[in-house]
């Protein structure tokens, strides 16, 4: 550096510094490498590592609760889980609008079968309770419609609560059904709450909000032209109930001021029930402390709870907890899908490493015949393979026949060869077989026979050339075959499933599991998780034990 | 497959091509079913007269519905509904109801009336046990043993706590690897009233006490989990008994002649159904009505029964139920709904394993991996 300032920068024929100049002709280069791998990165990006890294997202991802309960999941903050009973009013009434809005959208059962993963009985308790959330809104409407006829009316409802000054509200409230539906709701909603109403009935006038977004937008239809929801009724019982309201609406003078005071003249014709009661008859589940503390737990919109059902752990009001000993698996099947794995890799070696030796010592023509009998069995399909052991291993099966025949087993008393972890192991090692011999046989082809004879020459038994010569210049295939071995291993899952009974199988059952039969993603990416951070873990203390660069493929 | 593809492609662009001009119905549709003799029901039954009668469809057969719900669930995330209908069981229907994923119908004006004109909800009563679920037939799971293999001098297994005797009768038993229906039975044969079952299983100590059951037959018993094991289990001798479903037990007692008997006692009635899936476009969708409305009504559900032993679903084809279709053997008394089978039935209870499935599936893998 110093140099070029002393001496002036070494410039290239264009006159800009050469270094310059240099990088950024190496930048260019670069730049055309990187074109042309743009394809292939572009594809792999987009195919498998998005689609890996979304997968990976949701065992954390928890937003539905929050999305679908918006204002319950305020009100809730305020609740003393440890006060041994149910939240107070106010949150009841968050969840009048918060459910009845869900159920339009069709999105309360989603939340329902969601928190059914943490408490049995949510998933028909928010299905029922959506079916009948309508019912606590009729049971206000019926009496306001009583009292006043206009409460019937549609232009009535439009014209009381049509206004300006409420943009705030609407897309506020837009915000709300968009978050609910995972779907933008733009366009002309032809409402805006008006300002004067906002401040004198504001749960009415957000419900009223909520069912003019959705008419107008959702359903496509004129807000103006349509009948309010139930829930609309039912928030304005809410709103009666505030004195100051009632107070209020005797100074109001502005669309509806007649009716509106009509009502509060006849405020004993509404119902009495608090939202709270309602709730609770319709489910008295609704007032279970233990309900509201899933829902609380659950309400933050990234949970480590998946993460803690894998480790056999589980989230309760007081914090983290182990799962009560009936309940644990996860740890259990990890441990055994290590265990399994590294064995069947063992019995790998044992049998691949005769094979791999005779391919690469015989002469050529015979080598090739053995070589062919390696690669037809890993030409053919997995399942017919895995169901071919299922018909040697069973206890009718033909290794038992033979075994019985030849008077070595008897008969009563036939050998349980599957549907354990024996099945397990005899089956995969035999599939996973030529994933170690081949790359071994690359390995040991490339070992000058000429060392043996030497080693033997200078005086070493059989077995010390061996060991001490030929298998030292082999480990990089048995390292090699190995990691390759394991880490299909790991993550197996058709094998063991046919043959593994109950003590055979592999955590990998438990995600395919989760994923196609009991929907919970979130943990079955939570096991993946693990498991790829296992794996992660393993190659990485493989890489300092045995050293990376110890691993070969071939030559 | 990819032929199959190629195929339909080509005739989606023919029939883009004249589709305008039709009834606003695309021409090719897929239908999902559970592949084997029962989606081969399917098609002879409704698929090839419904062909017959409109020969411009085509259909394309996907045998997944044993995934359906969780690759509905990805088609939705993606965007990209490519199922025109689903065939499911009953609870995979409501769980698809509750996603959101299944579209709800209104079944007196989507499905044909009985031909003495009584409305299609009335026909097929109970059975719809959702708003989205579209009843087809009514299948059981049940017990078959090897008839040669009881034990000298005492009398074939009749009776469901039969399965737990293993004094009388020795031998394995083969139970699905899932709780739904096995902590049903143990606990009946574990003297809990039939009708208290669900409460006392809606118990932590039920559940101990099912499982507690279960216990003394577990080393015995083989585990499954695709409805062919158990009749291949049967059939190789590997088991004494085992459980599944009726229609498999059939098949492999009367078309394949394995010395296998039925024993009815304590089946447990489950459905099986249509279900159309949501967002699919006014031209689909007008397709996949006027098949469901063709392939539901009461003569084609009646003849269904003909290639397998599923009772159909509307009380009106009952009676319409003949022979097998190349057996010649009546059906009638081969329907797990046929008086003298169902004298003692259990009725899968939907609601109660939509509720308590996850948690005591918990359990039980817990309890079988000890």
């Amino acid at each position: 550096m110093s140099d070029s300032t002393e001496t002036g920068p070494v410039l290239a024929a264009d006159g800009s510094p050469l270094k310059q100049s240099l990088a950024k002709a190496l930048r260019r280069e670069k730049m055309r490498a990187l074109a042309l791998i743009a394809p292939l990165l572009f594809f792999i990006v987009l195919t498998f590592i998005i689609p890996i890294l979304s997968m990976l997202f949701r065992s954390v991802e928890n937003q539905i609760v929050s999305d679908t309960l918006p204002g319950t999941v305020a009100a809730i903050q305020d609740w003393d889980t440890d006060s041994g009973d149910a939240p107070d009013e106010i949150v009841f009434q968050h969840l009048f609008i918060d459910l009845f809005n869900a159920d339009e959208a069709k999105e309360h059962t989603k939340l329902g079968s969601r928190l059914n993963y943490e408490q049995s009985g949510l998933s028909s308790l928010f299905r029922s309770s959506g079916r009948n959330v309508d019912d606590i809104g009729e049971s206000f409407q019926d009496p306001l419609e009583e009292i006043d006829p206009a409460f019937e009316e549609a232009d009535f409802w439009y014209d009381m609560m049509n206004g300006a000054g409420g943009e705030g509200l609407l897309e506020e409230r837009r915000a709300m059904w968009e978050a609910q539906e995972g779907d933008t709701l733009a366009g002309d909603v032809g409402f805006v709450p008006s300002q004067a109403m906002i401040d004198l009935l504001p749960w009415t006038t957000t419900a009223y909000t909520d069912f003019a977004i959705w008419t107008a937008i959702e359903d496509e239809d004129v807000v103006a032209e349509e009948e309010p929801w139930e829930a609309v009724y039912g928030a304005l019982g809410m709103d009666l109930r505030n004195p100051e309201t009632v107070a209020a609406i005797a100074e109001y003078d502005g669309p509806g001021a007649a009716q509106l005071q009509a009502v509060v003249d006849n405020l004993d014709r509404l119902p009495e029930t608090s939202f709270r009661e309602a709730f609770a008859e319709i489910d008295e589940d609704w007032l279970d402390p233990e309900v509201w503390g899933t829902i609380s737990v659950y309400s933050p919109n990234y949970t480590p709870g998946y993460f803690l059902t894998a480790i056999d752990m589980k989230l309760g009001a007081d914090g983290v907890e182990a799962q009560p000993e009936d309940r644990q698996l996860y740890i259990k099947l990890f441990n055994r899908t290590l265990f399994m794995s590294l064995v069947i890799t063992g019995s790998c070696i044992l049998l691949g490493y005769p094979v791999a030796w005779l391919l690469a010592n015989l002469p050529l023509r015979t080598a090739n015949v053995l070589m062919i009998l390696v690669l037809l069995p890993f030409w053919t399909s997995l399942l017919v393979r895995t169901s071919a052991w299922k018909v040697l291993l069973q206890q009718q099966g033909v290794i038992n026949e033979i075994l019985v025949w030849l008077g070595f087993v008897d008969d009563a008393n036939r050998l349980i060869l599957m549907n354990n972890q024996t099945g397990t192991i005899i089956a995969m090692t035999h599939i996973l077989l030529p994933f170690m011999i081949l790359p071994l046989y690359s390995v040991m082809k490339t070992i000058d026979p000429s060392y043996l004879r030497a080693a033997k020459s200078l005086g070493a038994t059989n077995f010390v050339a061996f060991w001490r010569v030929y298998f030292p210049q082999s480990v990089p295939g048995i390292g090699a075959g190995s990691i390759l071995v394991f880490i299909l291993s790991i993550g197996y899952y058709i094998t063991p499933e046919i043959v593994g009974g109950t003590d055979g199988v592999f955590i990998s059952n438990r995600i395919a599991y989760h994923i196609s039969s009991s929907l919970n993603w979130g943990l079955a990416a939570a096991l993946g998780s693990i498991l790829l951070v296992v794996v992660l873990a393993l190659y990485w203390l493989y890489d300092r034990i045995v050293g990376i660069d110890n691993v070969k493929l071939g030559g | 497959m990819k032929l199959l593809t190629t195929f339909t492609a080509t005739t989606a662009l023919c029939a883009a091509g004249s589709m305008a001009g039709a009834q606003d119905m695309v021409d090719d549709m897929t239908l999902v079913s559970w592949g084997g003799a029962y989606q081969n029901s399917q098609i002879e039954a409704y698929a090839k007269p419904y062909m017959e009668m409109n020969p411009e469809v085509s259909i394309t057969w996907d045998e997944s519905s044993n995934e359906a719900v969780a690759k509905l669930r990805a088609m939705n995330e993606a965007g990209n509904i490519t199922w025109d209908l689903v065939d499911v069981v009953a609870a995979d229907a409501l769980r698809l109801c509750d996603e959101g994923l299944a579209m709800e119908v209104d079944h007196d004006e989507l499905l044909a009336p009985a031909p003495d004109g009584t409305d299609a909800s009335d026909d097929f009563g109970d059975l719809i046990v959702s708003d989205c679920f579209i009843p087809q037939i009514v299948y059981s799971i049940t017990f078959g043993y090897r008839s040669d293999m009881v034990p000298e001098g005492v009398d074939a297994p009749d009776d469901i706590c039969d399965v737990f005797d293993l004094e009388t009768y020795p031998g394995k038993r083969s139970l699905e690897t899932r709780p739904i229906n096995n902590m049903e039975w143990a606990l009946i044969c574990d003297g809990v009233p039939k009708d208290e079952v669900y409460d006392v299983l809606a118990t932590e100590e039920g559940q101990d006490q099912a499982l507690a059951k279960l216990d003394t037959i577990k080393d015995d018993v083989i585990w499954w989990s695709a409805g062919a094991d158990t009749p291949q289990l049967l059939a190789d001798g590997e088991v004494f008994m085992g459980s599944t479903y009726n229609g498999r037990l059939f098949s492999a007692i009367e078309e394949q002649d394995q010395p296998i008997e039925m024993m009815w006692d304590a089946q447990v009635f489950d459905l099986d159904g249509w279900i159309i899936p949501t967002g699919l476009s006014d031209e689909r969708l007008a397709r996949v009505q006027d098949f469901v409305r063709f392939a539901t009504d009461t003569q084609r559900l009646a003849d269904q029964a003909a290639y397998i032993s599923y009772g159909p679903a509307r009380e009106s084809s009952a009676p319409l139920v003949g022979e097998h279709a190349e057996l010649g053997i009546e059906m009638a008394p081969h329907m797990p709904t046929a008086p003298e089978n169902s004298e003692n039935v259990f009725v899968f209870n939907y609601g109660f394993w939509a509720d308590y499935r996850d948690d005591i599936d918990a359990k039980f893998q817990s309890w079988l991996a000890q």
